[in-house]
């Protein structure tokens, strides 16, 4: 069946698999024919997204990328990738006047350490083959702002700069790097609390569609990103956002 | 443990404009002219800090006073 989208035959890295944007793209990667490696910090939910993939040949492995030996263990595991997708993230509001270093340890680290990090072990093991792709997944809070979002905006800010850098250094070798921003996306990131629904119900009204994403609309992105029939963009931000940048 | 007066002060530190006088514990604060989402968020912070208390956006919301959201800043050591 014509598929410039397929993603068959090709093996594809998924971090923070456990929930959210990264399992909704790891199972979505195994629908279209890929071999996925995921992992995640949580053994019991990283395990839910392994059970729900497609087909055989996938791998699960818990990691937590914020602590090189699991970086190290990580790569060391994986044979060779085609696509790399930098997904692992977390968030943390905090008005400017109260944040600590703490705070900022807690985000940079898993937001944009991590997969700088983990990028930079893959490529000294020459595990990414010719061809591959690399998508990081940022956020359109690096393009606008709302109070609270400094350290989770300005952290997705420098993981999209870092994402031009390697588009940069690695088109040599043909390896693209690109970057999804989302909108607000139905994930726990944003349940969890720190907003209320009036809060939420009020933000909505700011995105043209008139509501938040759904994981699987911003993993649709990431594979564009993944296919061949992205083979000639390389440096990208692709916005996916319901229409929030558009105010 | 923080008193009540304590609490009702650190409150008041987070605005600018609203003279401290103007916030006590049975001021309903929501009605507060100053009263906004980014003071809401900077309440939760310093309760973080102070309290070692994570609040939700739902405490905020559902307190009417000021002794309101210490009563579940208290609740939840």
């Amino acid at each position: 069946m014509y598929n410039p989208f397929s993603l068959e035959g090709k093996t594809i890295l998924v971090t923070g698999a456990s929930s959210g944007i990264g399992r909704a793209t790891a199972i979505e990667c195994s629908k279209l024919g890929a071999s996925v490696v995921i992992t995640g910090r949580n053994e019991e939910r990283l395990n839910e997204t392994f059970k729900s993939l497609e087909g055989d040949g996938h791998l699960q492995i818990v990691a937590d990328l914020t602590k090189q030996d699991d970086i190290d263990r990580l790569v060391s595991q994986i044979d060779r990738l085609d696509g790399l997708v930098n997904n692992a993230g977390v968030g943390r509001n905090k008005p400017v006047g109260f944040i600590k270093m703490e705070d900022l340890d807690y985000v940079y680290q898993a937001n944009v350490f991590s997969g700088i990090l983990l990028t930079k072990a893959l490529l000294k093991k020459k595990k990414i083959n010719r061809g591959g792709s690399i998508v990081f997944t940022s956020s359109i809070s690096s393009r606008l702002n709302s109070p609270g979002i400094a350290m989770y905006a300005s952290s997705k800010a420098a993981i999209t700069s870092y994402m031009r850098s390697c588009a940069v250094e690695l088109g040599d070798k043909q390896i693209r790097s690109n970057a999804v921003l989302p909108g607000m996306v139905e994930t726990k990131l944003i349940t969890r609390g720190d907003y209320t629904e009036e809060d939420m119900n009020r933000d909505k009204e700011l995105y043209a569609l008139k509501r938040y994403g759904k994981p699987h609309e911003i993993a649709y992105a990431i594979i564009y990103l993944l296919s061949d029939a992205s083979s000639w963009v390389t440096g990208t931000s692709l916005v996916v956002d319901g229409g929030r940048l558009l105010k | 443990m923080k008193t009540l007066d304590e609490f009702v002060e650190l409150f008041a530190e987070q605005f600018d404009e609203t003279d401290a006088s103007e916030i006590q514990a049975s001021t309903v604060f929501h009605n507060l002219d100053e009263w906004s989402s980014l003071i809401g968020l900077s309440l939760i912070a310093m309760v973080d800090e102070e309290f070692d208390v994570a609040l939700k956006g739902d405490d905020v919301k559902n307190s009417v006073t000021v002794e309101d959201l210490y009563k579940r800043v208290i609740s939840k050591l």
